[in-house]
């Protein structure tokens, strides 16, 4: 679409929507955010340029393919519930490592692995949707 | 509440009974859509509809302050909103694509004469060129 | 608790993910699909050495204790369904080596594919019904996409009527869930075993049961509500039809043997007298259908159908016999059915139709695919020394024990409808002449050799060795079932595995 307004807008929007987006991701640790709120954001952060540039540049600044992502996303979903079978735990336990840096405490844990598969997945499933409707 | 909810579910079931039973392919998702809308709702009232606390657990605490809301159904029917959602998109592109490739929406007709039944299998050569015909 | 029990999942899962990452080589994906289903195979054998050993497995996902988290659950039924499925898998991936074209390859035929089977082991492996109605929804969008891609006329008009019934029959299911939970307030399996018996409403109860039987119904394709197979099993590519036509009907097939021996059996004499009913009607049906079509796959089809009575006339005996018979018969049946769809593919390969009065001259120049055929239908019709005459065998004898002379004399019937079907194709495709019009390569394309035909005669070497090996040695496998339906006949065993000793 051309569009002045559109275009100098979406370079702003694009990088303040991918770290809201990033923002609603971590936040989902302990509220109400997460993976799939934080996908929605970043996908409409990238649906955005696509309006504005087209699915071609889209592509090129996304660089990876959005199914790829979507594979990437699901294989972290299933590493993150085998992990917990390798201490001999049930499948999808949560298992959690603290690291005490003085002042904040690091928690990774394998939910955290869960949701940023849940985020790449839900990017990559309507980044795949908005570019095959763009390109019908 | 718990009366209206599962007479209202029982009105929406039986209009996607109606919707169903036309002949328009449109209509028959449309139809689904809404038998999909009114089992979510049964689904709702028969979790039992309270005003209670909302299940969430505060800070310091380990569990919600009592009485709280059954989350149960509200997690069920997210589910099945989600999956119901998937599988209509899927039923519309079909829909779809059916109307573009055989250029009508009526069951009638678009279900008449299928050809030949082969139609879908493509030959092959050999195995060597990627299995192209 | 048996970490393993994620696997039969999980490894389809990562297969499909692989698949799909490397979309873009034919090669790889084709590997992937062996390898995966390789490793599906070496997971059910060790999973059925624990079985063997100590009985039913359990594994409460998330270390969330049941009935709150979701359970999966192997016992002998679940173990020797989720074992045929992972060798219909490795048969299937062999299969469509050859069979599936280029296009639909990167479609994403494999990833489709492992995620059918993911489904289908899902559904097998839980203890949780709402769960079970997720993993039939993961099963379903996969065969919706795996049965409309390619998009000739047919496979559209098959895909519309399968779709649209299938969803209608999912949503009727989860009412039932709904009503379900509505009355006992949980949703594992075990669990409503103990509860439902507790509700004071029994009218309700059959209800549901009955509510229940329809959305099974509809998916195992009984009477009268079966319309949808023959109208879409016979479009797709063959490989895909053989894996519908073997596994996802029996799926209904297992969710109604679940449901009427854990849950539903306050009220037999009702339920499982309109079972009965429903199993013989299913039968005859199906045969008299079969009995009208001229087309190879559209015969074998109305088949599936036909079979499926039998399952459910075991069932609805309800004793350790009948539920043994059916058993055994699901067993066989994914077997000898598959296998048939597997040689009308390669018998449409060299004629290039599926119509009969189109085909002839197999015997004549192919003799080794007409000893297969014959060897599956004859398995398929109940001949000794076959797999499919223990199966009917067994079935016949539960219902001289229990009196039911009628339906067992319905069935020895049906058995010779069958092998009249199986005669017709027998006597126009193989027997018949050479028709005017073949193709070029018919008569000259060697089975084993150039062109690549081999890749298709594995699997069915593969099934008809295992439809012999089960013929001549059943005493095992019937060993087997017969466990399956003493632990179904006495549910406490198995809510005693899932709740821990009450």
């Amino acid at each position: 679409m051309k569009s002045l307004i559109l275009h100098t807008a979406t370079r702003l929007m694009i990088g303040i929507m991918i770290l809201f987006s990033l923002f609603l991701f971590f936040r989902g640790h302990d509220e109400p955010g997460g993976g799939f709120i934080g996908g929605l954001v970043g996908a409409g952060a990238f649906t955005l340029y696509a309006i504005a540039f087209g699915t071609e540049a889209t592509r090129k600044v996304l660089r990876v393919n959005p199914i790829t992502l979507i594979s990437i996303g699901l294989l972290s979903l299933v590493v993150s519930g085998l992990i917990p079978m390798f201490v001999a735990e049930p499948f999808l336990t949560g298992k959690w490592l603290f690291i005490e840096w003085g002042a904040v405490d690091t928690k990774l844990s394998t939910p955290l692995i869960f949701d940023i598969g849940v985020y790449l997945c839900v990017v990559g499933f309507i980044v795949t949707v908005i570019f095959s409707l763009e390109e019908e | 509440m718990d009366t209206l909810l599962p007479i209202l579910a029982g009105a929406i079931f039986a209009t996607g009974i109606y919707l169903l039973l036309r002949s328009s392919l449109i209509l028959t998702v449309i139809g689904i859509i809404l038998i999909s809308n009114s089992v979510n709702l049964a689904l709702f009232s028969l979790g039992r509809i309270s005003t209670e606390n909302p299940p969430l657990i505060a800070v310091g605490s380990i569990e919600p302050i009592s009485p709280f809301a059954n989350p149960l159904p509200q997690a069920l029917i997210l589910t099945a909103i989600v999956i119901g959602f998937g599988l209509l998109a899927f039923a519309l592109a079909l829909a779809y694509r059916s109307y573009r490739e055989l250029g009508t929406v009526d069951q009638d007709e678009l279900l008449k004469d299928a050809e030949d039944t082969s139609a879908g299998i493509v030959p092959r050569e050999n195995l060597e060129n990627g299995g192209d015909a | 608790m048996n970490g393993m029990l994620v696997l039969p999942i999980a490894i389809p899962l990562i297969t499909a993910t692989l698949a799909l990452l490397f979309r873009k080589s034919s090669y790889l994906q084709r590997l992937f699909g062996l390898l995966g289903m390789g490793a599906l195979l070496v997971s059910v054998i060790l999973i059925f050495r624990d079985v063997q050993a100590d009985g039913i497995q359990v594994l409460q996902l998330g270390n969330w204790a049941a009935p709150f988290g979701i359970t999966l659950v192997v016992d002998m039924l679940a173990m020797l369904m989720i074992g045929i499925t992972a060798i219909m898998g490795v048969v299937i991936a062999i299969y469509s080596i050859y069979d599936i074209d280029r296009e639909r390859e990167q479609f994403g035929y494999y990833p489709l594919l492992h995620i059918l089977v993911m489904g289908v082991n899902g559904s097998f492996l839980t203890g949780d019904i709402f769960n079970l109605y997720v993993w039939f929804e993961v099963m379903l969008i996969a065969s919706f996409i795996l049965l409309a891609l390619g998009n000739s006329k047919n496979q559209l008009q098959g895909a519309l009527k399968y779709v649209f019934i299938n969803l209608f029959s999912s949503l009727v299911f989860l009412f039932g869930v709904a009503m379900l939970y509505g009355m006992t307030g949980t949703l594992n399996m075990a669990d409503l075993a103990v509860r439902l018996p507790e509700v004071e409403n029994t009218g309700l109860v059959t209800t549901v049961a009955m509510i229940f039987m329809v959305s099974f119904g509809i998916k195992a394709a009984v009477f009268p509500l079966f319309f949808w197979l023959p109208a879409s099993y016979h479009t797709p590519p063959v490989a895909i039809s053989a894996i519908f036509g073997g596994l996802l009907t029996k799926v209904g097939v297992y969710a109604l043997i679940r449901v009427f021996t854990l849950l539903f059996t306050h009220d037999t004499g009702y339920t499982h007298t309109i079972l009965l009913w429903v199993g013989g009607f299913t039968m005859v049906i199906g045969v008299l259908g079969a009995a009208s079509h001229v087309e190879f796959r559209k015969i074998l089809s109305f088949h599936i159908v036909s079979q499926i009575g039998y399952m459910i006339m075991g069932l609805a005996f309800n004793t350790a016999m009948g539920i043994m018979g059916a058993i055994f018969y699901v067993l066989h049946n994914i077997l000898a059915k598959s296998n048939l769809f597997l040689i009308s593919g390669i018998a449409q390969r060299l004629l290039g139709t599926f119509e009969l009065k189109k085909m002839g001259g197999l015997y004549k120049h192919y003799p080794f695919l007409a000893v297969m055929f014959l060897i599956s239908a004859f398995a398929l019709a109940g001949f000794p020394p076959l797999s499919g005459f223990w199966a009917k065998l067994s079935l016949v004898k539960a219902g001289l024990s229990i009196e039911l002379y009628v339906i067992t004399g319905v069935a020895i019937l049906v058995g010779l409808l069958t092998l009249f079907s199986m005669t017709k194709i027998w006597l126009s495709a193989f027997w018949g002449a050479v028709p005017e019009e073949v193709p070029d390569h018919f008569g000259k394309q060697p089975l084993f050799g150039a062109g690549g035909l081999h890749i298709l005669m594995i699997p069915v070497m593969i099934i008809a060795g295992l439809i012999i090996l089960v013929g001549l040695n059943a005493q095992p496998l019937l060993e087997l079932c017969m466990t399956a339906a003493e632990q179904l006949l006495n549910p406490s065993v198995y809510i005693e595995a899932v709740l821990g000793p009450q």
